[in-house]
């Protein structure tokens, strides 16, 4: 109940915050100027709008879940505000849960605002609009929700910018594992060893990325996309496991 | 732990890594307390000396190091404890971007109020702060002295049992600090307990049934106001006397430390009471008046300067 509580208050706050209209805004305007796009470009004018407008989803997603992530706790600690929020009886893990759930509501309602502006942009140029791009959508939405995990792990032991920094490699490390793989079998042992480990260890974002499928009109399989969910939930629940076991510890002096 | 106290802590020790390479800094040497239920307890020290970090190991907000701390019958942070409980800080930082009934009932839930418990509670509060008119501001545009009501509302929103209010008195113009300490006694009234900082000494005596003395991360002293503060706080009485004559104005030199003549009074200061008394009988032989008395205290920091400070060196040492 306090959870709900807290994601609530969290989701007000983030609605009040005029940065997230502005990136909103200039999402929208992004995925719209691909109708102007297509007159540019002899080629597939479908592909361009929804390249364009998963792109758009994904990036802007990305954008608020880290920008907003690292401040979930931080902003709460440097403001003084925790002092009396952990004052009431609340657990310490209802609080972090609470502000995570705010945060993954706000993605949620910037990224239906965002597949509305994409499938409005679809209907006006008259193009057929297909299950896989809401498939798409939803595992970036997936995607999002470990990404935050991750900035709110990050930003339970370190400063805001340095969870940042550090976020957003592993955002970037995160779409690279399949070519990291590729490149131990070309390295020397000792090496390999610790690559081989990193692409078993971080979290393959690549996974949730459907956008050449969507693209080139192939399906994917039912129980391959419901793995791909469940993969990202458990990576999710256990980066937020060990975020509460860092913040039950932690003292707000 | 015995029902009749709110507070107790136990040897209380609190070690903080300092610095690149966390060498470790004692904050809190042995701080053991014991406060009743329904007292009005002063927690007293100067600035650093680790006031904040007891009251934050009872609220949960830090862990302690050594020792032990209850709160209301529960260790120290401990979800049930804090259920009865309200914390006003130092210094009020509250989520700006809410309104000011929008945050009370945010509190109120979080204090586990619901429904119309939490909207009759809330409605008591902001009246009770003078906020009505404010209600629906946010608080960014509320004035420091408003954001200190804004806090004490939810403090005690959830009815606590006991009140911990972290300098309650800083920063206040004489009117606020006259509020606060009427307030403190409402609520020594309502039979909650009050749990307040300061290194205002005057302010404690006032409103404090017992109080404890921090310094250097060590309690040193503890026990009822006029037993602590009475024998040591009185630095010298001033009398201020009109139509005193020349034979008595002789007499009053002999008794008073410090004669001044100022126009036709004359301020005489004396250090004890059984001088004033000696001085009032001589200026009733003489026909004279008394147009004022004042008691001139100590500050906390003289006081902590001249008694306590040798006592904590060698208590550390």
């Amino acid at each position: 109940m306090m959870i709900l509580v807290i994601g609530a208050n969290t989701l007000r706050e983030h609605l009040r915050d005029k940065i997230l209209y502005n990136l909103l805004l200039f999402a929208l305007l992004l995925i719209g100027s691909s109708v102007l796009l297509i007159r540019l470009n002899h080629g597939d004018s479908e592909r361009l709008i929804v390249d364009l407008g998963l792109s758009c989803v994904n990036l802007f997603g990305v954008v608020i879940a880290v920008f907003i992530g690292i401040g979930l706790v931080n902003k709460e600690i440097k403001s003084r505000t925790i002092e009396t929020l952990v004052a009431k009886p609340v657990h310490r893990c209802e609080f972090l849960l609470g502000k995570y759930l705010g945060l993954v509501l706000t993605l949620a309602t910037n990224t239906l605002l965002m597949l509305g502006g994409l499938l409005g942009v679809l209907m006006m140029m008259g193009m057929a609009i297909e299950p896989m791009l809401f498939k798409a959508v939803l595992l970036i939405f997936i995607e999002l929700m470990l990404i935050t995990a991750v900035a709110l792990l990050f930003s339970t032991v370190t400063t805001a910018s340095l969870s940042a920094i550090l976020t957003l490699s592993m955002y970037v490390i995160g779409h690279l594992l399949d070519d990291l793989r590729t490149l131990t079998l070309k390295i020397e042992f000792g090496l390999r060893v610790l690559l081989m480990g990193m692409y078993y260890v971080l979290p393959n974002l690549e996974s949730f990325n459907l956008k050449g499928r969507v693209i080139h009109h192939l399906e994917i399989g039912q129980s391959e996309f419901l793995l791909t969910i469940a993969y990202g939930l458990v990576y999710t629940m256990f980066l937020l496991f060990a975020a509460g076991l860092i913040f039950q510890r932690r003292d707000f002096r | 732990m015995s029902p009749d106290f709110a507070i107790r802590t136990e040897a209380l020790r609190k070690v903080v890594p300092v610095g690149f390479w966390g060498k470790p800094a004692t904050i809190l040497e042995d701080v053991t307390l014991d406060v009743r239920r329904g007292e009005v307890f002063g927690f007293l020290g100067p600035n650093g000396a680790g006031k904040t970090t007891t009251i934050k190991i009872l609220l949960g907000l830090i862990y302690r190091t050594g020792g032990r701390a209850q709160v209301l019958g529960y260790e120290a942070g401990d979800v049930r404890g804090r259920r009865r409980l309200g914390f006003l800080p130092d210094m009020p930082h509250f989520p700006d971007y809410l309104t000011a009934e929008e945050f009370l009932r945010f509190y109120g839930r979080l204090s586990g109020l619901r429904g119309p418990i939490l909207e009759r509670q809330l409605g008591q509060m902001i009246e009770m702060v003078g906020l009505v008119d404010a209600r629906h501001h946010r608080l960014h545009r509320f004035s420091k002295g408003m954001l200190q009501r804004i806090g004490i509302a939810q403090a005690l929103l959830n009815d606590p049992a006991l009140v911990i209010l972290d300098e309650p008195m800083s920063g206040l113009d004489p009117h606020g600090r006259k509020e606060m300490r009427d307030l403190i006694v409402r609520l020594k009234d309502q039979n909650k307990t009050v749990f307040f900082s300061s290194h205002q000494l005057h302010e404690v005596e006032l409103v404090c049934d017992r109080i404890g003395i921090l310094a250097k991360g060590r309690v040193i002293a503890a026990g009822d106001v006029p037993e602590l503060l009475g024998a040591w706080c009185t630095q010298h009485i001033e009398m201020v006397v009109e139509r005193l004559d020349g034979e008595g104005m002789n007499a009053a030199r002999k008794i008073a430390e410090r004669v001044t003549v100022q126009g036709d009074r004359v301020v005489l200061i004396v250090p004890t009471q059984r001088d004033v008394d000696a001085l009032l009988d001589l200026i009733r032989s003489r026909h004279a008046s008394v147009v004022a008395l004042t008691t001139h205290k100590k500050s906390l920091e003289s006081l902590y300067l001249e008694h306590f400070a040798a006592a904590a060196d060698v208590s550390l040492s």
